[in-house]
């Protein structure tokens, strides 16, 4: 029990006033974020990494806790009101959610994403704070071999899973290598790929690297496709849940939350899986025949694995210094920023920090639900603003964001040309994660390769006398030869949808 | 949502089978000249005493690995593979692309980082959105003028008075 002691002492410190104002600013602004277009999470903090110049880390923590679940939410609103979900983690949630939505049922759809996704966040939360010591208390006697395999698996979990072409993941997944190539050699001091430009030695700042390619190249995309006529929102009123909604919910919640948390807990890349596979048994156990027209379990399942995934992912963030996700490699550099390296040393060195961490996320959490409720017409209502005022408004966000930090033009110029990389990513259909996740494991893999082959010797073996990395080299092969029957089995799910969806047309 | 690579796509009533995107081609080829690139620009670093790997291995695996991936990509096109656009919220997939108004963006990007010194982040900023609004079809100019500048004024201020982070002031210096 003493992990629960150490977890209420982290609320003690997070529940001042104050912080509870940074929460509270957090998830509006997070929510605000997941809700708008072509901005989701990761981007919203990289543009407020500025802040923690001045706030305490306690408090920048909160915000973006708030931050981070806000912008979960408001993923799963223009999913469930538009039918577009932003990420591939709310795929899931449109198929059923928008069906809804359509058939009036629209306010009980985002109440049950709503309370799934605080049942999940905080079931997840808990979780994290039983299973990270442990972890970091394995993981300080494991060696670079190990580290490099659990790497070596973030990246073919990420790109073999996400999108559906795998080539077209490798694609991605080497760019972002390259890109992670540029600057000094760690070891040698000697510069790499930097064309002789000052700017580009001490390595590219991975909030730049990421606005550009996820704000501006989204931006850049919409530019050459603009909708010309504006999409079709439908409107709805305060989110609420009937006897007969909340009965069918809650075992959803549970399952979801079952899947999401050791999917995100692993390096195994987000929440694409264990939404998917949520969908999927809430589906073979209904035993009713709405599902495929609006069956809230649907929606109450994937939504929860949605949200216990992103939770799971503190745990290779804080037990091992492993960011999995855009958003965690954001929060990572936040981290550095206050001069604390993340690795398994956190839990020992920085301990007060990391419960304060944890706790904030329940109060993340919470608030959100308390102010999410009332605000959903609110919401509903900002995705009416025009276009073209609304990606002005991020491409200047983007451009402050990245000139704020040095102050120097370079950097904008910078983003303008990861932003061109972004679009070429959206024309060609190559996924955005594991570029970034290579931009960011790339030169960690590199140290823990060099690492591990110094100590043998320049010997090959060396990467393989450890069990655990024997273990996850398994684990990657099986994976590999699994994977068909995981695309086939998709392909089946969501053809069977989109068929319905056909019949639906022609009644 | 097309199947695994390796298995040629079904052919669909709406599409004719076989169209190569040639685009793709050029990403291929784009992807290889920065390959080879990486390994001769690691060609040329120095390996230090007593250090096995070296700087120049990482950078030779994930060179070779760009060239390898554009070169399967060139395959898979030349077999009809097509790529999948991304779909948004904003995105209309059924028009061909409109490069132009992509172009007056960039433009307006390329704009801002070479005035943003001159002319202080509280004017750049503004000239940015503005540019930005009326490039994706905004005809309200002079609101969107307005609403620039409070923008901009306001987030100059907003780093300055809450993060003591001084933008840029340029023309603007000493009445800010």
């Amino acid at each position: 029990m003493e992990n629960f002691d150490l977890l209420m002492g982290g609320l003690q410190s997070a529940l001042t006033p104050m912080n509870l104002l940074y929460a509270a600013i957090g998830v509006l602004l997070g929510t605000f974020v997941g809700v708008l277009p072509g901005i989701g999470p990761a981007m919203a903090i990289a543009l407020l990494l500025p802040v923690t110049y001045r706030l305490e880390p306690t408090s920048a923590f909160i915000m973006f806790a708030g931050l981070y679940y806000g912008g979960m939410y408001g993923g799963s609103t223009t999913s469930i009101l538009l039918n577009t979900p932003g990420e591939s983690a709310s795929v899931m949630t449109a198929l059923e959610g928008n069906k809804m939505a359509r058939a009036g049922r629209g306010a009980q759809a985002l109440a049950t994403a709503a309370v799934g996704s605080f049942v999940a966040g905080t079931i997840g939360t808990i979780l994290v704070a039983f299973f990270s010591p442990a972890l970091a208390d394995v993981a300080v006697d494991l060696g670079a071999p190990s580290y490099f395999a659990l790497m070596v698996l973030a990246l073919v979990m990420t790109t073999t899973v996400l999108g559906t072409s795998a080539l077209r993941g490798f694609a991605a997944l080497f760019l972002g290598l390259t890109i992670g190539l540029v600057g000094l050699d760690l070891n040698t001091g000697q510069p790499r790929l930097t064309f002789g430009v000052t700017q580009l030695v001490d390595r590219l700042d991975i909030v730049v690297v990421a606005v550009g390619i996820f704000a501006l190249g989204e931006a850049l995309w919409v530019a050459a496709h603009l909708r010309r006529k504006p999409a079709h929102v439908i409107p709805v009123g305060r989110p609420w849940m009937g006897r007969d909604d909340w009965g069918r919910s809650w075992k959803p919640w549970l399952r979801g939350t079952a899947f999401g948390f050791p999917f995100g807990a692993l390096p195994a890349g987000g929440a694409e899986i264990p939404t998917f596979l949520s969908y999927l048994t809430e589906r073979k156990l209904s035993k009713r025949k709405d599902f495929g027209r609006g069956a809230i379990e649907g929606v109450a399942g994937p939504e929860a694995a949605n949200n216990a995934s992103a939770a799971g992912m503190f745990v290779p963030m804080l037990a091992l210094g492993l960011p999995v996700t855009a958003t965690a490699s954001v929060m990572l550099s936040a981290l550095q920023g206050y001069g604390i390296t993340p690795g398994p040393q956190l839990m020992t060195e920085h301990a007060d920090l990391v419960w304060t961490l944890l706790a904030s996320l329940l109060i993340g959490n919470t608030l959100l639900l308390v102010l999410n409720l009332p605000l959903a017409p609110l919401w509903a209502r900002l995705l009416r603003i025009p276009r073209p005022q609304l990606y002005a408004g991020i491409l200047f966000f983007a451009c402050l964001g990245a000139y704020a930090t040095n102050l120097d033009p370079f950097d904008i110029a910078l983003l303008v040309a990861f932003g061109l990389l972004g679009l070429m990513m959206r024309r060609f259909g190559l996924p955005v994660l594991p570029l970034i996740l290579g931009v960011i494991l790339g030169p960690l893999m590199e140290t823990k390769l060099r690492e591990a082959l110094t100590i043998s010797g320049g010997d090959y073996a060396g990467l393989f006398n450890e069990p655990l990395a024997v273990i996850i080299y398994v684990l990657i092969a099986l994976f590999i030869l699994g994977r068909p029957f995981i695309a086939r089995a998709r392909a089946r799910v969501e053809g069977s949808a989109t068929v319905e969806d056909e019949k639906e047309l022609v009644n | 949502m097309s199947a695994h690579d390796t298995q040629p796509d079904t052919p669909r009533d709406d599409r004719p089978a076989r169209r190569v995107d040639l685009g793709q081609y050029a990403l291929a080829a784009f992807m290889i000249v920065v390959g080879i690139y990486t390994v001769f620009d690691a060609a040329r670093l120095e390996v230090g005493f007593a250090d096995p790997v070296g700087p120049r291995v990482f950078p030779y695996v994930i060179g070779s690995g760009l060239v390898l991936v554009g070169a399967l990509l060139a395959i898979a096109t030349a077999r009809g593979s097509q790529p999948e656009p991304e779909e948004g919220e904003d995105v209309d997939l059924s028009e061909s692309a409109d490069w132009l108004t992509v172009l007056k963006l960039v433009t307006v990007l390329l704009i801002t980082v070479a005035t943003v010194n001159l002319l202080g982040w509280a004017l750049s900023g503004a000239v940015l959105f503005a540019g930005a609004a009326w490039s994706l079809g905004s005809r309200t100019l002079i609101r969107d003028v307005i609403v620039g500048l409070v923008l901009a004024i306001g987030s100059w201020y907003a780093f300055h008075v809450g993060l003591g982070i001084p933008l840029t002031p340029g023309v603007l210096d000493g009445i800010l």
